[in-house]
């Protein structure tokens, strides 16, 4: 739940930032191994946007695939999941590259036309 | 966010939460959107730096703690405080959802203990430790062990600027733990095995244990202890003397 607070906080004050009437939609990037569900993650997300500037957003959650490389022969290694072993070797000795990641990438927001222009 | 499952059924496909509009827009719009590219951790994450400077500079050693609940974290600390305190100056950032009875409970060793109460929340994040730490005023060249809210999930994704995260898990569980839940496994860096004087009474399989948290974090490091019998807890001390040597000399 507390990262749904602080996706809703950030996305609400960039949107303050770019003086916007309110926000449709918050991107966010949720890798595979970031340790976070997609599903939970979107029922916190709806919960943390009531009486918000994001009230009336959407949700585009972007999952990001995991891969890493094997420490003991260095091939490349698909991980959706942990345990994660290399297909080569066999080896558990694998380093995340990418998958961790928990980022809001953007947000789409309403300006007032009568009022910018 | 308790969601660790990984269950990966959404793989591959972008999940939009729709909402029928509230309320008519009288004025006319005009849409944009625009890029933040900011880590939704990062407010926790610059804290936590944040923290682990301040513990760098007063030569403070940081561990935080992380079990499920029941595994034994209190018992492991009282008695490692008894055990060393007349070699290391201790303090102790007790965590839970309610009560000081932990901190009442480390308090009686002698240690000098802060409680934090997360009310719901169900981790520490780094600003708790950063607001505790003034009150707790912990001494240069000391050990400092945050007790954190019994769970498995979340305390894996809030870095607090410990030195370590230490795991501990008790044979009175299931020998899968590590995992099931596998974030926790792969961010601790030592893991205590509890209760191991229960062992002959139970059907814990201590090998297949270690292979399964090997498989994910194969640079797991063990102790098997039983905070109750003192068996093992000399392992876990050297390691903690040979860290606390270690700390200093940065």
């Amino acid at each position: 739940m507390s990262l749904a607070i602080n996706i809703v906080d950030i996305a609400v004050s960039e949107a303050l930032k770019a003086k916007a009437r309110a926000i449709n939609d918050i991107e966010v990037e949720v890798g595979q191994l970031a340790g976070v569900m997609l599903e939970a993650l979107s029922f916190c997300l709806e919960a943390a946007a009531q009486s918000t500037l994001a009230e009336t957003a959407t949700f585009t959650l972007v999952p990001m695939s995991g891969k890493g490389h094997c420490l003991a022969c260095q091939h490349e290694v698909e991980i959706s999941e942990f345990p994660a072993q290399c297909p080569d070797c066999g080896g558990f000795g694998v380093r995340i590259d990418t998958g961790t990641e928990l980022r809001i990438r953007s947000i789409s927001i309403d300006d007032e036309n009568d009022r910018r222009r | 966010m308790c969601d660790s499952c990984d269950c990966g059924s959404t793989s591959g496909h972008e999940v939009t939460i729709q909402r029928p509009p509230g309320h008519d827009h009288h004025h006319a719009a005009e849409t944009r959107r625009i890029l933040v590219e900011l880590d939704v951790l990062g407010k926790n994450n610059s804290l936590g730096a944040a923290n682990r400077e301040f513990f760098a500079k007063q030569q403070i050693l940081a561990l935080n703690l992380v079990s499920s609940p029941g595994s034994g974290k209190t018992s492991i600390l009282e008695r490692t405080v008894r055990d060393l305190k007349d070699e290391l100056s201790i303090s102790v950032i007790e965590g839970d959802q309610q009560t000081m009875r932990d901190a009442e409970r480390i308090q009686a060793t002698g240690a000098s203990v802060v409680q934090v109460n997360t009310g719901t929340g169900c981790h520490l994040d780094a600003g708790m430790i950063n607001r505790a730490l003034p009150q707790l005023n912990p001494l240069p060249h000391s050990l400092l062990f945050i007790e954190n809210v019994g769970n498995l999930v979340c305390p894996a994704l809030f870095d607090l600027g410990e030195a370590a995260k230490v795991a501990i898990i008790s044979v009175t569980e299931g020998e899968d733990k590590p995992q099931k839940y596998p974030h926790m496994f792969r961010a601790a860096s030592v893991c205590l095995i509890n209760k191991i004087d229960l062992l002959p009474y139970l059907d814990f399989d201590l090998p297949l244990c270690k292979d399964l948290a090997l498989q994910v974090n194969p640079e797991l490091v063990f102790f098997e202890v039983s905070a109750k019998s003192g068996a093992g807890l000399e392992g876990w001390y050297q390691w903690l003397r040979h860290k606390f040597a270690h700390n200093h000399h940065h």
